[in-house]
């Protein structure tokens, strides 16, 4: 090594492990550029569906690179840098998100007559930006990793150029987003202020020290306002619908999983690592205002994309519940329902997509009149993810949300069960609606039914399984999911979990 | 196999046999007549499997037999864990029963999507039996929520001109009473690291349940309301007509006939197995509003100008009996109950098949377009009359010893509540024989009567095992009192006030 004469200076070096720890970024990331890079070598027509394999590709290189990541757990980059079970969990799901989304785009784009190489590209970089900011532990790496994977979403929300609204949908997207990232920067800087530190390590051994600054608590909540935006968690979910609405549907499949899981794992770092307490409530009002808000606005929407956003509100609710939940119970539910919500949603917005047709034309509710006659199987599979997002046994979301309440009734949190499980009980009813013109209505449009591509049917299925095999043998994923949270969860564990307690208990008073 | 290994696997057999049916049936191809036999074959068969319940059963012994108990899932600590005693014994019995002659109904009036139908009955039959041999509460839950889709299906794609309307509102009201039951499971295994039935049971009556006195109550209501609605016990009982209503023939059957009585099998397990304290405590108010859903189901099934609306309101008087037995806490009042159940599931899944029979004929449900029928359809009229005379309580028939073991209780505990409840049987009396006479007696007042067929081959094959499962159950009740018994008996036990035997071993 040409710096061998240099002791001091090698020891700051990164070291060749560190880059196996970020593997699946660099991967991720070379395949995108070669993307890039041969988008306006390829003519039009074969070059689309080329790109879309090397982007696939790049996607299962990603998932390896993910495995070899995982052999070397430990810091890297100075601290900023994370790889331990938890890391592992939120890459390998959303790296599959992106390998599901490539999938299920791949006709999508024909169908739509978009044509743009770098539609792949910008989901490759998207992934880098996700699942950076799973393993990143210091908050400056978090905020960036935040706005990779940000900015490929506003421009892939508009990438239905034809239509005013994808542009709308990327507008408001960028607008309102820029401004939440803006509050999760500004609650980094304050915490940086409070502690001296960006990294997630110091600063709770430095709120450990002594009384927790007020500062901290000011920071911590901007940071909620920051990551409770990309999750859609009320009453930061004003964009959701419309961006949903207007953005191209296999993008919303995107946008409400990958992006969403990652938030989440940030969350439960900087919740769980830094502290609890301060932001109890917070979390508690959160999770209650986006189970009821998302649940009673999408009973009244006709438009399949507009419903499933409201419902993507609710879930974001209910994932917060078990957040508001003790440390380790919490983050094993936390982790397995973003894994869960991830298979079932990405599959009914595969569906969706399919539906929609050329322009997105077929949304509306009274579009999917009779389609359980007219494409059975793509009508039962629909209906199989809208049971899991009911929380009915033998899904994935069952056990999900099972976890989930089981997790905060562990933690005394009664009333918020109580919010939850109805809001279960009632959000039923606009998943119903749609199986409901699937099968009971008959068709009174004629709307073409196009073969299922053979892209889009492995998607379908990849979502299939993971919902049922979650639904019925959730023991492994659960497991992983506990062992990882203990891993993440001990470094702060005394102060934590005895504040916890103190405040869950107040809650049921 | 010897017995021994039959005997703890028959219960995978029985309950997974039909769902292992409808999944094969959905790789069958769309020849109707084929899936209709091969639905038919497996519903046999899985009765002819749950034959060996009773027929092994060690009729002495209180506990859970056929037991099997495997771990499910690690954390949370799920287990398979089924069994069946007296209690659930013969509810299981009564669901594979019901279901072939469900099938044979279904024989000629399904003609659409005939694949789907059978698929989702079999499925349904699963998760009902699923239902009743569980003893993990969680695995309880999940069958328990997966009756919901079959059924909502069943009703929603095969009924009549509401049947939209109906589905959803079946579905509303389960789920949001269930989700209830769902929290308190979620506490009970918060609080004692199972969701074993047997151990739970056990660990709350040695007190060793940490904080168990203040949330008892609460416990109890969540589970109490998710029953309530699936009873349903009056005032909870407003989605039934509609259902039954809108339901196809076999939907209503088996709504009848056996998902009301996951209600009242529920009260009896759970409410009384794991809370008697609170079930003591709460017993005045749940009888009380038994007897208003025995006399106001009776009343409003009097008035009623729609035949299958009649009957539909006559399970509400009928299950208001069932949950007045149970809250008598009395040995005579426990058997009657589970008798109540049985009586009523094969009593008025006969009534609903008889209805559908005429419905496929006329298209209407309407008391006043029939009449004079028993000169058109002498083998109809008399099979109707066997089955309507069973319902009302006729002795020597199953509708008499359940309703009289359950009235006994009731005055047993309280005077009152025996004699409010003895008026259900007249007013069932008065509205049952009324709409029989409206129909098959007088004259043919619509001239498009007269040219009704009689029962056809499957239709006698659906109704006969029903009328003569009332004459047998009411000839010889003890054959399943004896084993029912000794179940009830120890359900008893912890109320301390077991009351002389009433069965005679």
């Amino acid at each position: 090594m040409s710096v061998a004469f240099l002791p001091g200076v090698l020891q700051t070096l990164p070291q060749n492990a560190d880059y196996v720890r970020i593997l699946p970024e660099i991967v991720l990331s070379v395949f995108g550029m070669i993307v890039m890079v041969l988008e306006p070598l390829l003519d039009e027509k074969t070059g689309q569906k080329i790109l879309g394999l090397i982007a696939l590709a790049g996607a299962l290189a990603g998932l390896a690179a993910t495995w070899f990541m995982a052999q070397v757990p430990g810091v890297a980059f100075w601290n900023m840098i994370r790889v331990d079970g938890f890391s592992v969990f939120f890459h390998v799901l959303v790296i599959a998100i992106a390998a599901v989304v490539i999938l299920s785009s791949y006709e999508y784009m024909a169908v739509q007559r978009i044509r743009a190489g770098e539609y792949y590209a910008l989901i490759l970089f998207g992934t880098v930006g996700v699942a950076l900011m799973s393993s990143a532990v210091e908050l400056v790496l978090i905020f960036i990793a935040l706005e990779i994977s940000s900015i490929s979403s506003y421009v892939l929300a508009g990438f239905r150029r034809h239509e005013a609204a994808s542009a709308e949908s990327s507008l408001k997207y960028f607008l309102l987003g820029s401004f939440a990232t803006a509050f999760f920067l500004y609650g980094v800087a304050l915490m940086f202020g409070a502690t001296g530190s960006t990294n997630i390590d110091l600063i709770a051994q430095a709120l450990r020290a002594g009384p927790i600054p007020l500062l901290a608590f000011v920071a911590v909540a901007l940071m909620f306002v920051g990551l409770g935006f990309k999750v859609a968690a009320a009453p930061f979910h004003i964009w959701t619908p419309d961006v949903y609405e207007g953005a191209p549907a296999p993008i919303v499949g995107f946008m409400s999983t990958a992006p969403k899981a990652a938030a989440f794992a940030v969350l439960l770092r900087v919740v769980f690592v830094i502290n609890v307490h301060a932001i109890f409530w917070v979390i508690w009002i959160a999770a209650a205002l986006s189970m009821t808000l998302g649940n009673v606005s999408a009973f009244v929407q006709d438009n399949v994309k507009r419903l499933l956003a409201y419902s993507s509100i609710a879930h974001a609710g209910y994932v917060l519940v078990a957040f508001a939940a003790a440390p380790q119970l919490g983050t094993s539910a936390v982790m397995f329902y973003t894994a869960a919500y991830a298979a079932m949603n990405l599959g009914a917005f595969a569906v969706v997509t399919h539906f929609a047709n050329a322009g997105e034309r077929y949304v509306t509710l009274e579009d999917y009149e009779g389609l359980g006659r007219s494409s059975p199987l793509l009508a039962a599979t629909l209906t199989i993810f809208l049971l899991s997002l009911i929380g009915i046994p033998m899904t994935g979301g069952f056990f999900a949300k099972f976890y989930v309440f089981s997790a905060a009734v562990k933690a005394n949190l009664i009333w918020l069960t109580i919010i939850g499980v109805l809001n279960s009980g009632v959000g039923a009813y606009y998943y119903l609606r749609i199986i409901v013109m699937m099968y009971m209505r008959e068709s009174r449009k004629e709307i073409p039914v196009t073969p299922t591509p053979l892209a889009l049917r492995v998607a379908l299925a990849v979502c299939l399984v993971a919902t049922l095999y979650l639904g019925l043998f959730p023991g492994r994923v659960l497991q992983y999911a506990q062992d990882s949270a203990q891993q993440l969860v001990p470094q702060t564990s005394p102060g934590v979990t005895s504040s916890a307690k103190v405040h869950t208990a107040t809650e049921t008073f | 196999m010897k017995t021994d290994d039959l005997n703890s696997i028959i219960l995978t057999l029985v309950t997974f046999a039909p769902l292992a049916g409808g999944l094969l049936l959905m790789l069958l191809p769309r020849r109707d007549r084929d899936i209709r036999i091969f639905a038919l074959v497996i519903s046999l068969l899985t009765f002819v499997l749950s034959l060996h319940l009773p027929v092994y059963f060690h009729r002495s012994h209180p506990g859970f037999q056929y037991e099997i108990d495997r771990q499910w899932v690690s954390t949370p600590n799920i287990h398979y864990h089924m069994g069946v005693d007296g209690i659930s014994l013969w509810l299981v019995v009564l669901t594979t029963f019901l279901t072939p002659l469900c099938v044979l109904i279904s024989w000629n009036s399904i003609h659409e999507r005939v694949k789907e139908f059978f698929i989702l009955l079999l499925i349904l039959e699963t998760a009902l039996i699923g239902v009743f041999t569980s003893l993990d509460l969680f695995l309880f839950y999940f069958f328990w929520e997966a009756t919901l889709i079959p059924m909502a299906l069943l009703i929603g794609i095969f009924g009549h001109e509401r049947k939209v309307y109906a589905a959803v509102k079946f579905f509303m009201y389960t789920m949001i009473g269930s989700v209830f039951m769902l929290a308190a499971i979620l506490w009970l295994y918060a609080h004692t690291g199972s969701f074993d039935f047997v151990v739970i049971r056990d660990q709350i009556a040695s007190g060793g349940v940490p904080s168990f006195p203040a949330a008892a109550q609460w416990l109890f209501l969540g589970f109490f309301l998710a029953f309530a609605v699936k009873v349903p016990l009056f005032p909870f009982h407003t989605w039934l007509p509609d259902a039954h209503v809108e339901a196809p023939t076999a939907g209503s059957v088996l709504l009848a006939g056996v998902l009301l009585k996951m209600g009242t099998y529920g009260l009896l397990r759970f409410n009384l197995g794991l809370f008697p304290e609170q079930a003591r405590r709460n017993a005045s108010w749940i009888m009380t509003l038994a007897l208003i859903g025995i006399i106001y189901g009776a009343l409003v099934a009097m008035v009623q100008p729609n035949m299958k609306k009649l009957i539909a309101y006559s399970s509400v008087s009928h299950l208001g009996f069932v949950v007045l037995g149970i809250f008598s806490f009395t040995q005579a009042g426990l058997n009657g109950a589970i008798f109540v159940m049985l009586a009523h599931g094969i009593s008025t899944g006969g009534l609903f098949m008889l209805a559908g029979i005429l419905h496929e004929r006329r298209h209407t449900y309407e008391i006043s377009e029939f009449g004079g029928l028993a000169s058109r359809m002498p083998v109809y009229a008399a099979s109707y009359l066997v089955i309507v005379l069973a319902s009302a309580g006729l002795p020597l028939l199953n509708g008499f010893i359940g309703e009289f073991l359950v009235l006994s209780g009731a005055f047993q505990d309280k005077a009152v509540y025996g004699i409010l409840g003895a008026t259900g049987i007249i007013w069932s009396a008065v509205y049952l024989l009324w709409m029989y006479q409206r129909v098959f007696y007088g004259k043919v007042t619509h001239p498009v009567n007269n040219s009704l067929r009689d029962l056809s081959g499957f239709e006698k094959w659906a109704v006969w095992p029903c009328a003569a499962a009332a004459l047998v159950m009411g000839v010889a009740p003890i054959m399943w009192l004896g084993a029912i018994d000794p179940a009830v008996r120890a359900a008893l036990a912890p109320f301390a006030q077991v009351v002389g035997k009433v069965v005679g071993q």
